[in-house]
């Protein structure tokens, strides 16, 4: 395959994608396509480790500056993709210019979900890009009351440790379900983390919706309650959840639902045309169905079965999904998809700041595995959940049981 | 700037100059070097920065931490005992020179 590839998508997938061609010995020309002016950049210490002043953004590049000059990749980075004509193989720039492809990758990604009812008060911030982190975390800095954090999930609880934990800011977590995170994590963990956010003296208000927005002179002053409260506020992040960037797919004839619809290959129904990452909707073993999944596992691997697809190999994406939080000193990983799992056994004193909880479905089998600062666990839970072996409740609950011999068995 | 050597898989050695305080992960990154996949950007979340220390510079290198131990038993290539994440290592001026050995595989 020696044709034009382009890439609309300068980030985990859209990166893993390129590099991966030309690893596996494309040679014909790439091209990748970005929105964003930054050089392309690591996206989990958005809200941890630069958020709390700890990295510079050098240190988050995906690849080093010369690298895609080096590999033959032309970037084009801060521009916006308009339309893709199908019939001509072609994408159209904002600029109008036009960029011929022979195969073309979707990875798009996600943005947040905006606030309904229009542009927001200064002060209120949402966090995707580089940009985001570095504005939020400018007006953290000079934020002179207290903070609100709309959201309870993974992005807002981080938000919320780097706030409280290294900021000391007053901060308020807002979530409309009856718990914390409720997507993505067992009510196990979401206990314990919130537990933990609560003794940090982060303030936790659940089951309760956000009506209101309110502002003074264009600036936020309070957040208003479905229960009547009102919480003054400084700065108001909103961590709602993201909608996938699947429009270009859609104006294109592509099937999409809440993402865009490729198959084990990460194809679209367009075979000139594949998706990589939190923008689509993947057939996945693990979730027994359909499934679109924000994290950089996902990013990756799409994108590097897409590579290998396009370059003739027989590839189908069937990974362990993964994903990892760190909060308060806690390192927080999951193997597996907790939803649709109806019973849970404990292993060692995840309580007490190290063990895991197990997760099995309604036909007894292992569906995923959350740790809580005790990274080997995790790792052998990545072995376990690919190897479809699902370790009995007696072994699991006795932490002296080393569960390795599990896998080391013949099947 | 402190100079950092990467032998590479296939027996080639690569010297990449790293600013003090950076990782080596980062700095091989930034220097190009092929088989640091570091999915997880440096979070000890991932075990793909896994390389080998020289043992020559066994006594520059603080030892790991218990969680880069941890996670050292879930990489890909063989374990050994000069076994590191790549971005649980800072680089600083003593360690000029410090050779790492690429493994073969990070998955």
């Amino acid at each position: 395959m020696g044709g034009h590839v382009v890439a609309i998508g300068a980030s985990h997938a859209g990166v893993q994608f390129v590099a991966a061609l030309r690893e596996l010995g494309h040679d014909g020309p790439i091209t990748l396509i970005g929105e964003e002016v930054a050089w392309p950049y690591q996206r989990p210490p958005l809200s941890k480790a630069f958020m709390a002043g700890s990295t510079a953004p050098d240190n988050m590049a995906l690849r080093g500056p010369d690298f895609f000059d080096m590999s033959g990749i032309v970037t084009r980075l801060g521009i916006a993709v308009r339309a893709i004509d199908r019939a001509r193989q072609q994408v159209v720039l904002s600029d109008g210019e036009t960029v011929d492809y022979d195969a073309l990758l979707l990875a798009t990604g996600t943005r947040p979900r905006p606030w309904p009812g229009g542009p927001m008060p200064e002060g209120v911030f949402a966090l995707r890009s580089l940009g985001d982190a570095a504005c939020l975390r400018t007006a953290a800095e000079h934020a002179s009351g207290p903070v609100v954090i709309v959201g309870g999930g993974y992005i807002g609880l981080e938000l919320a440790a780097t706030l409280r934990g290294k900021g000391g800011h007053d901060v308020t977590v807002v979530e409309a379900a009856p718990r914390l995170l409720a997507r993505a994590a067992s009510s196990d963990l979401s206990a314990l983390v919130a537990r933990r956010h609560a003794e940090a003296g982060v303030r936790l208000r659940t089951d309760v919706g956000v009506t209101e927005i309110d502002a003074r002179d264009g600036k936020v002053v309070a957040v208003r309650l479905n229960d009547g409260s009102v919480l003054p506020a400084a700065l108001v992040v909103l961590g709602i959840g993201v909608v996938p960037n699947q429009e270009l797919a859609m104006e294109a004839g592509l099937p999409c639902e809440n993402g865009i619809i490729v198959d084990r290959q990460c194809q679209t129904l367009d075979p000139a045309i594949f998706a990589a990452g939190d923008c689509t909707l993947h057939p996945n073993r693990f979730a027994g169905g359909m499934i679109r999944l924000e994290c950089v596992q996902n990013a990756h691997d799409q994108a590097r079965t897409a590579a290998a697809v396009l370059m003739g190999q027989e590839a189908s994406y069937d990974t362990v999904p993964w994903f990892w939080s760190d909060q308060f000193g806690m390192k927080l990983q999951t193997a597996g998809l907790v939803e649709g799992s109806v019973r849970s056994v404990p292993r060692g004193a995840p309580e007490g700041g190290r063990g895991a909880f197990y997760h099995f479905g309604p036909d007894g089998c292992l569906k995923a595995v959350e740790t809580v600062n005790m990274p080997a666990e995790h790792m052998l839970a990545r072995k376990l959940l690919a190897a479809g072996v699902s370790p009995p409740a007696d072994q699991i609950a006795d932490p002296g049981h080393d569960l390795r011999g599990l896998l080391s068995k013949p099947l | 700037m402190t100079r950092l050597i990467f032998r590479l898989p296939d027996g080639s050695t690569r010297a990449v100059e790293a600013t003090n305080g950076t990782s080596v992960m980062q700095a091989a990154i930034q220097g190009n070097i092929r088989g640091i996949e570091a999915e997880c950007g440096g979070a000890c979340a991932c075990a793909t920065c896994h390389v080998y220390v020289d043992e020559a510079f066994a006594g520059l290198v603080p030892p790991p931490e218990p969680d880069e131990r941890d996670m050292l038993e879930g990489v890909a290539a063989e374990r050994r005992s000069n076994s590191r994440l790549a971005c649980q290592i800072t680089m600083n001026e003593e360690m000029d020179g410090l050779t790492v050995q690429i493994p073969d595989r990070q998955f």
